[in-house]
């Protein structure tokens, strides 16, 4: 059983109450309600997981997951590897599903709304909810700029209000890239070091300003240096965009998040979610005995 | 005392000579055909050098028992096929080879794979016979389209599957990062793909191209031939595989002459294009670094 404190929860039955009513396909699955953790937040780009299961073929990769992910704040997921934590978030923007024979059971809720209704395209939901991987992947062929444009110039996008040199600036300064290349931006994105190249990835999600932004462990192929920053920029983007990080660096999740949510494999290979909570309660104090011995270096 | 790094069994000798032997065996085949290469092209350029002049180029054949003359009509008349086959396969090619790289988990897809190959390995006079009964026999009369629609037939395979393999060769990870910017899959191919795998395909295409222009057989039941200048695409036209075949085959020394001359400019052509793309690909490579 996952772990809680009264006040969210007291908060959740509250909030739960008027979405029930404005989001008929909420109601629908609120039979799953005790394995929901306990926190729902009002902050736009709030997920919700109910009974979230990945299967490739006929192997479930993920068992059975519910849980609530904080609008505008940092969820970071951490785990031993293999446990499922990739699959897990790549359900989160129906990224799973372009895997071969994979699908998914349960439900998942961007505010309220189910991102696998029937009629939704996961394109829409792409890009609402963003994802950088675990290798800087800017596209060889642009420069810097046509990078940070792609989303929207690509998908023939234009905005009213701010002109398309705006916006890449102001995605560029978001991923605290800006002062580097502003000088350059013509210049091929593939010329920038590893980790100016993963900030021109998340300037390039920023840039069709999502809801969510997920984050595959997204500094594993980064030195320290380029780490901290990236980390500095996490904690920085918070407040405007939901972050849902992996890692497999505990003091990065300790550093970068507001909650935890602890992954393990359980006896059929599959992934669990063995603890969620604040991440000072899953670092300091946690409740599960395996939780306790992950973050403590015991395995893992 | 012994060292413990050097190996001295009679085993570790014998798999060191087996070595040996095989690394001797495919330097030796492999300097075996650098030399028929180098034997190919060194006839070619000696004898086709000797008759190659300005008049090959802007003169079309003499009457027989002049001297003199050139192949100028046959040299347009290849160019203008080939421009024919272009236009035919390189879209045809160019979607095929998309489908297979982008869409391969289909079931369908396998079975496109099967035809593309087949059709890779259909003779080219099999090909020929095949232009011939379908366009020659329907319109009554050789010509220009029937030699390009022929050559095109030849060139689909080639391109197509070179074409998939340069799409291949562009990482998932920029389709994935693109997929996640809510780009639908047929722009990702489109903009992202097929742009990173731009030179790929543009040496598939010039390397099928080359191909198609050397080949005689298909266009001797197609295009047949011309002495003169063509009249119009429905004509017959003069290629100059066609050209050289007829003349490297007659009774005449002049004949022979022009049929080196020819050669050296088909071999050329072919060299320059696979050197240049190889040139130009090597370029965007670095640039990519
Ligand atoms: N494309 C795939 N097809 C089949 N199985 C996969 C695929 N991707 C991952 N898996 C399996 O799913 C499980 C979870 O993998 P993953 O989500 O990548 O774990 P993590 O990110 O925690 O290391 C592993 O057992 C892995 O082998
Ligand atoms: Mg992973």
């Amino acid at each position: 059983m996952t772990q809680h404190d009264t006040s969210t929860a007291t908060k959740e039955r509250e909030v739960s109450g008027t979405s029930a009513t404005e989001h008929p396909a909420v109601q629908a699955s609120s039979p799953g309600q005790s394995h929901v953790a306990h926190v729902e937040s009002t902050a736009p780009g709030s997920l919700r997981v109910d009974d979230l299961e990945a299967y490739y073929g006929s192997f479930r990769a993920v068992s059975p997951v519910s849980m609530a992910i904080e609008g505008r704040k940092v969820t970071a997921i951490i785990g031993p590897s293999g446990c499922g934590k990739s699959t897990f978030i790549r359900c989160l923007n129906r990224m799973h599903e372009t895997a071969r024979g994979a699908h998914i059971r349960g439900h998942i809720y961007l505010d309220g709304e189910d991102i696998n209704g029937p009629k939704v395209d996961p394109v829409v939901i792409r890009r609402k909810i963003g994802m950088v991987f675990q290798k800087p992947n800017p596209f060889p062929t642009m420069s810097i700029y046509d990078n940070v444009a792609a989303g929207l110039k690509i998908n023939g996008i234009k905005s009213k209000e701010r002109s398309m040199d705006e916006i890449v600036e102001q995605a560029l300064r978001q991923a605290a890239l800006w002062d580097e290349v502003k000088d350059k931006l013509k210049q091929a994105g593939t010329a920038l070091s590893g980790g100016q190249q993963q900030r021109l990835c998340i300037a390039r999600a920023l840039a069709v300003e999502p809801e969510v932004l997920l984050m595959d462990e997204p500094c594993s192929a980064l030195d320290p240096i380029a780490t901290l920053a990236i980390e500095d920029l996490i904690r920085q983007l918070a407040p405007q965009v939901t972050i849902v990080i992996v890692t497999h660096n505990m003091q990065q999740a300790s550093r970068v998040s507001d909650r935890t949510a602890f992954f393990m494999m359980n006896a059929q290979r599959s992934g669990e979610l063995v603890e969620y909570d604040t991440t000072a309660k899953v670092f300091t104090n946690p409740a599960d005995k395996r939780t306790d011995d992950y973050v403590t270096g015991r395995f893992g | 005392m012994t060292s413990t790094l050097v190996d001295t069994s009679l085993r570790y000798r014998r798999r060191k000579l087996f070595s040996n032997i095989m690394v001797g065996a495919a330097t030796a085949a492999a300097l075996g055909m650098m030399a028929i290469l180098a034997l190919i092209l060194g006839q070619v350029f000696l004898e086709g050098g000797r008759y190659l002049n300005l008049d090959f180029f802007t003169q079309r054949p003499q009457p027989l028992g002049q001297e003199g003359g050139g192949m100028a009509n046959a040299i347009v008349g290849s160019l203008i096929v080939l421009a024919i086959a272009a236009v035919l396969a390189l879209p045809v090619g160019f979607f095929t080879g998309i489908y297979l790289s982008e869409y391969a988990s289909d079931r369908f897809a396998g079975f496109v794979r099967f035809v593309v190959e087949t059709m890779a390995g259909v003779p080219s006079i099999v090909v020929g016979i095949f232009a011939y009964v379908l366009i020659v026999r329907q319109t009554g009369t050789f010509s220009a389209i029937a030699g390009g629609f022929a050559l095109a037939v030849i060139m689909i395979p080639i391109f197509a599957r070179a074409a998939e393999e340069a799409l291949a060769t562009v990482p998932f990870s920029l389709r994935e990062g693109a997929m996640a910017l809510g780009i639908p899959s047929w722009r990702i191919v489109l903009r992202i793909v097929v742009p990173t795998a731009g030179p790929g395909i543009v040496t598939a295409a010039m390397l099928a191209l080359a191909r198609a222009g050397g080949e005689t057989a298909p266009l001797i039941m197609t295009a047949l031939g011309n002495r003169f200048w063509h009249d119009g695409l429905m004509d017959p036209i003069a290629t100059l595989p066609v050209q050289i075949w007829t003349y490297a085959t007659g009774p005449y020394d002049e004949w022979h002459q022009q049929a080196w001359a020819g050669s050296l400019v088909l071999v050329g052509v072919t060299v320059g294009i696979i050197g240049f793309v190889r040139l130009v690909y090597r370029g965007t490579q670095f640039r990519q670094l």
